[in-house]
């Protein structure tokens, strides 16, 4: 499974690629894996404000549902819209096609808080014993 | 410890992703949901379904005790035929619903969903009427070959002559040199093949199929699958919708009601039912917002719940997002609207015919 360095990773198995105050988001590699067919995607609106640890949207499969939690808190100033008409791409592409929303972030120390790519592959395998 | 099918080992080292359901440690899916359900629809799936349960019932009274217990009529079917029904309590509520293959009049098998093994194989046995009433439910395999390839597939492994079998018809005959019942049944939508046979030889009869398959596309698919499929053609999934609390009536399976048949358990509730009016009714829907409605969401008209969705899923067919519910019947002719409550946010949908999906 592939967890690339570049990005930062939560414990709701969200990625995050920092590039300044801009942090792109979506979910990660073991996270469309083990949620199937993505089938539905539903992603806030430019201009949301969320929160860090809080829902943002919402990815369905064929099988289950699962919320999106924020990685860090902030103002939504991108949303990959065509993701909407085409969920598979998540499955297909979950780092780059696959990205679903650009915030803005308010509070750098929250950045800090973010797993690196290491930290987050221990998680995934302590979590799957 | 869920239990496993005879095929477990042969699941595991294919990549199935494995999950417990009714108890039972089974495949969900090999290479992803979409491309299995793509695969049945186009092609061929072979499903390992042999967590069903099979009851038997033999001897001079078997065909009258089981139409007494059998919504459905087998007076009206044949010698190697099959018949789709429900076994209701008194009060009308379904035990569960089976297929029964009349092998003979004095010669019957049930089968019985995973689930409810135990609980029907019970009921069964306390309505036996004098018949003799075996559970042979560890002593069969199940393997379920649907999709319009599956008679080209199966055809060069067996004598016996498919053209001539007919659906809801089936016959015993040796298939990769494993005897097995053949039965042109299933449970997608598709044209198709359940094959019954030992346990010992279920491996063996997994292997050829899928050698024999691989030309013509032919994928092992699991039971997510399985249950998208099931959807798409409105079949019933007991559990989601129906329980011993809904009458076939509710779940619209009138058509498999025989109340001119005589008597049979649930006959005079169900009549009761008919005459005052159906308190429900299961309608098929299609959601005109977006989002996917599930199991046990609200449905609401005019902001208050007047029901709840039985099954839901994103059709990967027909794309759109389709399920089946109970409301009122007030709300269950084609053309009413209703809302699903997804999560706190009401999303429109609309009652459409079912099924949602028919084959070519």
């Amino acid at each position: 499974m592939n967890f690339p360095d570049d990005l930062k990773y939560t414990r709701d198995h969200e990625w995050a690629r920092v590039q300044g105050n801009r942090v792109t988001v979506g979910i990660t590699d073991f996270a469309q894996d083990a949620l199937g067919d993505v089938v539905y995607v539903e992603l806030p609106e430019v201009g949301d404000v969320v929160k860090k640890g809080e829902t943002f949207g919402v990815v369905e499969s064929t099988k289950a549902v699962s919320d999106l939690f924020a990685p860090v808190s902030g103002k939504v100033v991108e949303v990959n819209a065509p993701l909407v008409d085409a969920p598979e791409t998540v499955n297909e592409d979950p780092y780059e096609e696959g990205w679903m929303i650009v915030i803005e972030s308010t509070d750098a120390k929250e950045l800090a808080e973010l797993l690196d790519g290491a930290a987050y592959r221990k998680f995934v395998e302590e979590e799957q014993e | 410890m869920a239990k496993r099918t005879p095929l477990y080992d042969v699941h595991v080292q294919s990549g199935a992703r494995m999950v417990e359901f009714a108890g039972w440690d089974m495949p969900v899916q090999y290479s992803g949901l979409l491309d299995e359900h793509e695969a049945v629809r186009t092609r061929a799936g072979l499903f390992d379904v042999s967590h069903m349960g099979e009851v038997v019932f033999r001897g001079p009274r078997a065909l009258e005790a089981l139409n007494r217990i059998f919504t459905n009529d087998l007076g009206r079917v044949v010698d190697g035929q099959a018949q789709y029904g429900c076994m209701c309590r008194e009060n009308g509520g379904i035990v569960d619903d089976v297929v029964i293959y009349r092998r003979s009049a004095e010669d019957l098998l049930v089968c019985v969903n995973a689930g409810n093994r135990e609980k029907d194989f019970a009921w069964l046995a306390d309505h036996a009427a004098g018949a003799q009433v075996t559970n042979e439910s560890d002593d069969w395999v199940q393997l379920a070959l649907q999709g319009p390839r599956a008679q080209a597939i199966l055809q060069p492994l067996t004598g016996a002559e498919l053209a001539k079998l007919k659906t809801f018809h089936f016959v015993d005959g040796d298939v990769a040199g494993v005897p097995c019942t053949i039965a042109r049944t299933g449970y997608t939508g598709e044209d198709g093949f359940e094959l019954f046979c030992r346990p010992a030889l279920g491996v063996k009869l997994w292997k050829a199929l899928v050698e024999a398959g691989k030309p013509e596309g032919l994928v092992p698919a699991g039971l997510g699958a399985r249950d998208t499929l099931r959807l798409e053609v409105a079949y019933r999934l007991y559990g989601n919708d129906m329980d011993d609390d809904t009458t076939p009536l509710e779940a619209g399976l009138g058509w498999v009601v025989k109340f001119d048949k005589g008597d049979f358990i649930g006959r005079d509730a169900m009549l009761r039912q008919k005459t005052a009016g159906l308190p429900r009714k299961l309608v098929g829907f299609v959601l005109t917002d977006p989002g996917i409605a599930r199991h046990g969401y609200d449905v609401l008209h005019d902001g208050r719940k007047v029901g709840v969705v039985a099954s839901g899923t994103k059709s990967p067919t027909v794309k759109s997002s389709i399920g089946l519910a109970f409301v009122p019947p007030a709300l269950a002719a084609e053309g009413s609207t209703f809302a699903v409550d997804i999560r706190g946010r009401p999303a429109a949908a609309q009652v459409v015919k079912t099924p949602f999906y028919v084959r070519k």
